[in-house]
C-alpha cells in the first residue's frame, strides 16, 4: 500500500503498487482496514521478516493519523548474537527455553576474556565460578523475568565486560542442569526443534556434552543476546480501533493500543486474535452503520487521480536520484544509529544526537541513493527504498519520543531515570499519558505533540517487583 | 571461529517467463563462512548494485526457516539440502568449501512460472489451499479449550504435517513436478483432527482436482519429495491423501 485516498474526510480507499508490474493499482470501499504490522526493521537488524515494513502505516500518518508512543519498542532477550556486519537478520531463539534454561556469564572477569579470545569455552567454567545473574538479582522470577528487564540485565553485564562471545556482546543460555536432572529426551522433546535450528546457524550442539568437570556433565550453552522483537508503539486508535481519520481502522501490531508500554509474551498473537476475531467485527458496525446511505465511491474521483499522481511523483523522484549508495548501505547505518542512541540504554545526548545524525541520512538517502532498473516491472530495490524512506522518518518518531519522555517506562528505559539498583523509574505526575504525534505537512519538520492522559478505574496502578 | 571462503557462484538471470534466461557467473571473495547462503546472496547484491548492474532476484522472507518464500536450487538440488533438513535461508557458508563453483536456479515446473530470475510465481499453491485447505470455524466468539479431546499421538501427527511450509521444493524435485506431497500434507495436517471433519468429504476431491488444473503432475513413488523436503515431511501423507481420496469418492 503506497496511501490511503480520503475523500470528504473519511478514508474511502487505497493506492497500491503491484510489486510484479511495477504498476499503481486503486482500491475502493467503504472503509480500510490496516493491518500492516510494526517498524521494528526500522533498526535493520530485528527478528522481523526482511519484508516487515511500516510503510502503510506511516503513510497513514502523513495523511493526518496519529503516531502513539512510538518510543515503546520492545526488545527480546534470547535471540541469536551478532556475527558481523554483513548479518541481514538476527533470528529468535523461542523464550520458551527460559523455562529450562539458565542464563549466565561468568563470575571471574579474567574467564571472560578467555571466552572473548576464544581460548576457553563455557563448558571449561564450573559451576562455582558461573554467574546467573537473573537468579542473583531477581530471586523471585529469576530466568523468568519480563523481556526488558531480562534484556537490561544481559546489557549491564556486557557492559561491565562480562560478554561471551568475540564482540564481548552475548551471555550463555545454559541447559545442562535441566538435561542432568530431566534426561535429553525430555529436553529434546521440548525443543529439539529450537536446538537443531540453533545449531544450524551456529555449528553447536545445545544437546552435546561438552565436559565433565568434578563428575558434573556441562553441554555446550546457547549464546544470546538482545534484539529488536515488536514495537508497542504504533497509529494511535480509539476502542473502536479506528484512528483519528473517520472510516481508517488500525489492527494489530500496527496499532498502539493493548500492550501498554511493554507486551508480555505470547501477546502479540493474543492482539492479532483480539483485535481481528472479536473487536473490529462488531466495532466496525459502528462506523459502517453511519454509512449504510453512502454509495460506493468510484475510483475515478479526483481525489484517486490525485493520490495516484503523488505516489507516482515519489517514485519518480527517487528513481531520479542517481547516487551512489544502494538501499541497505543506507538503511545498515539508519540501524546502527538506531541501536546505537536510540536502542536499549537512552539519554538525552544521545537521542539528540541521534537526531541530528537522522536528519543528515535522510538528506544523504535524498540525494545520494542509488536504484538500478526502471519503474517499470519488477524492481525489488525501488520498493525497498520507499520502505527506507519511511523507516528513517518513524526512526525520527521513534527518538522525538523518547527525547521528550523524561522517564523509564516500560520497553523505554532512560538512562537518567533509574534506582539505585538499575531498575526503570517512572514518573507517573508528569507522564502518565499516552505521547501522540502529528504530522506537520513536511517529513523535515518536527511533528507535533498530543497528549491523551490514562485514566484508570479498576485498577491501582503499581510499580513492578521481580525481587521478591 | 569463521574463516573465509572464496567461491565462484552461477546464478540463474531470466527476464520474465518468457524470457529464455541465462547463467551470470560472479566470483565471491573472503565470504565469512558464519554468512547465511541468503547473506551471501545480498553481499553479492550489493557489488551488482556498486557496479552499476541490477540485483539478481530471488525471494526471501522471513530468514529463519517458517515463511515458505526462500525457493533455490542450489548444486542441483533444492535449498541446497542439509541432512537435517533446512531452507535456504537456513543454510550456511560453512558447507561450502573454497574453489567451489555453487550454482543456484529457480524452481522449474510448469506450476511456477518464473517471474524473473530465481523468483517464481507459486500463486498454483494458494489456489489448491483455496479449493480446500481450510475448516470451518465459527468466529466471534472463543469456544472452551477443553471441548474438544484430542489424543497427544494425534496432535502431534497432525503438527509435524502441519509444519509444511508450502515452498514447494517437492515439486522442484519432482521429475513429474507433482504437487503432492504438499497436498497430502495440508489434508493431513486437517484429515487428523476432528475440526477437519465437516469439509473432510469435499477437501481432497477438491484439492486434487485443483492441483491438476494448475499444471502439477502426478505421483510415481519416487520419493524425491521426501528426500528434499526442509520440513521433512514423508509420503506416508501420500497414501493418507489417496484414502481420503477414496473414501470421498465412496461418499458421492
Amino acid at each position: 500500500m503506497e496511501d490511503v485516498v480520503i475523500v470528504d474526510g473519511h478514508a474511502r480507499g487505497i493506492i497500491a503498487k503491484n510489486l510484479v508490474t511495477g504498476k499503481l493499482e486503486r482500491f475502493t470501499a467503504n472503509a480500510v482496514v490496516i493491518a500492516t504490522g510494526g517498524y521494528g526493521n526500522t533498526y535493520f537488524l530485528s527478528t522481523n521478516a526482511m519484508g516487515c515494513n511500516c510503510t502503510a502505516a506511516v503513510q497513514c500518518y502523513r495523511k493526518g493519523a496519529y503516531m502513539a508512543n512510538p518510543s515503546y519498542v520492545q526488545i527480546h532477550p534470547t535471540c541469536i548474537p551478532v556475527h558481523g556486519d554483513k548479518q541481514s537478520k538476527l533470528t529468535l531463539m523461542s523464550e520458551s527455553l527460559r523455562n529450562d534454561g539458565r542464563i549466565w556469564v561468568p563470575k571471574k572477569l579474567e574467564d571472560a576474556k578467555a571466552l572473548q579470545a576464544g581460548t576457553k569455552k563455557g563448558s571449561d567454567i564450573p559451576e562455582e565460578d558461573r554467574d546467573y545473574y537473573l537468579e542473583r538479582r531477581y530471586p523471585a522470577f529469576g530466568n523468568l523475568v519480563p523481556r526488558d528487564v531480562a534484556s537490561r540485565a544481559a546489557k549491564e553485564r556486557c557492559d561491565k565486560g562480562f560478554g561471551v562471545n568475540n564482540t564481548g556482546l552475548a551471555v550463555f543460555l545454559d541447559f545442562s542442569e535441566s538435561i542432568n536432572r530431566l534426561g535429553l529426551d525430555t529436553i529434546l522433546q521440548r525443543y529439539g526443534n529450537l536446538f537443531d535450528m540453533y545449531e544450524e546457524i551456529t555449528d553447536v550442539n545445545p544437546g552435546e556434552v561438552a565436559n565433565e568437570i568434578n563428575g558434573v556433565k556441562y553441554y555446550n550453552p546457547m549464546m544470546i543476546f538482545p534484539a529488536i522483537h515488536y514495537t508497542m508503539g504504533g497509529i494511535w486508535v480509539d476502542y473502536e480501533l479506528m484512528t483519528t481519520i473517520p472510516g481508517l481502522f488500525s489492527i494489530g501490531e500496527c496499532n498502539f493500543s493493548d500492550h501498554g508500554a511493554n507486551r508480555l509474551g505470547a501477546s502479540a498473537l493474543m492482539q492479532g486474535l483480539a483485535d481481528g476475531y472479536f473487536v473490529l467485527p462488531y466495532t466496525i458496525q459502528n462506523y459502517l452503520a453511519d454509512q449504510a446511505l453512502w454509495g460506493k465511491v468510484p475510483t475515478d474521483r479526483p481525489e484517486f487521480d490525485e493520490a495516484e499522481k503523488a505516489v507516482n511523483a515519489e517514485i519518480d523522484r527517487l528513481m531520479g536520484i542517481h547516487g551512489k549508495r544502494s538501499v541497505d548501505s543506507i538503511h545498515k547505518e539508519l540501524g546502527h544509529i538506531m541501536w546505537e542512541y536510540v536502542g536499549m540504554g537512552r539519554t538525552k545526548e544521545g537521542l539528540e544526537e541521534g537526531l541530528k545524525q537522522l536528519k543528515a541520512l535522510r538528506e544523504e538517502f535524498n540525494t545520494n541513493l542509488f536504484i538500478p532498473g526502471k519503474k517499470e516491472g519488477l524492481n525489488i530495490e525501488l520498493d525497498k527504498a520507499i520502505h527506507l524512506r519511511d523507516f528513517i522518518l518513524m526512526g525520527e518518531l521513534v527518538a522525538y519520543d523518547a527525547l521528550h519522555r523524561e522517564e523509564s517506562c516500560g520497553g523505554h528505559f532512560r538512562e537518567e531515570h533509574q534506582t539505585e539498583e538499575g531498575e526503570a523509574k517512572r514518573d507517573d505526575e508528569h507522564f502518565f499519558y499516552v505521547g501522540c504525534w502529528e504530522y506537520q505537512g513536511d517529513d523535515n519538520k518536527t511533528p507535533e505533540l498530543i497528549k491523551e492522559p490514562l485514566e484508570y478505574e479498576a485498577i491501582k496502578v503499581q510499580t513492578r517487583n521481580y525481587k521478591n | 571461529m569463521a574463516r573465509n571462503i572464496s567461491f565462484t557462484i552461477k546464478y540463474w538471470k531470466q527476464n520474465g517467463p518468457q524470457d529464455q534466461g541465462h547463467f551470470d557467473t560472479h566470483e565471491m571473495k573472503n565470504i565469512p563462512d558464519d554468512t547465511s547462503f541468503l547473506e551471501m546472496l545480498d553481499i553479492l547484491n550489493e557489488e551488482l548494485i556498486e557496479a552499476g548492474d541490477e540485483p539478481f532476484v530471488f525471494d526471501h522472507d522471513c530468514r529463519e526457516g517458517i515463511c515458505g518464500m526462500c525457493s533455490l536450487y542450489i548444486n542441483g538440488t533444492p535449498h541446497g539440502k542439509t541432512e537435517r533438513g533446512a531452507t535456504t535461508c537456513q543454510l550456511y557458508m560453512r558447507r561450502f568449501n573454497d574453489g567451489d563453483v555453487i550454482t543456484v536456479e529457480p524452481w522449474r515446473s510448469a506450476g511456477f512460472p518464473v517471474i524473473k530470475d530465481c523468483m517464481v510465481d507459486r500463486t498454483a499453491f494458494d489456489k489448491i489451499i483455496q479449493a480446500g485447505g481450510y475448516t470451518t470455524i465459527r468466529t466471534g466468539q472463543a469456544q472452551d479449550a477443553n471441548a474438544i479431546l484430542i489424543p497427544k499421538d494425534n496432535a502431534d501427527e497432525a503438527m509435524d504435517c502441519a509444519t509444511c511450509i508450502g515452498c514447494g521444493a517437492c515439486v522442484a524435485a519432482c521429475k513429474n513436478g507433482s504437487a503432492m506431497l504438499f497436498v497430502s500434507s495440508k489434508v493431513s495436517q486437517l484429515a487428523l483432527l476432528p475440526q477437519g471433519r465437516p469439509e473432510a468429504a469435499k477437501r481432497a476431491k477438491a484439492m486434487v482436482a485443483k492441483m491438476d488444473e494448475v499444471g502439477f503432475g502426478n505421483c510415481t513413488n519416487t520419493r524425491a519429495c521426501e528426500a528434499v523436503c526442509p520440513k521433512n515431511e514423508k509420503i506416508a501423507n501420500i497414501a493418507r491423501l489417496n484414502r481420503e481420496f477414496i473414501k470421498a469418492k465412496f461418499a458421492d
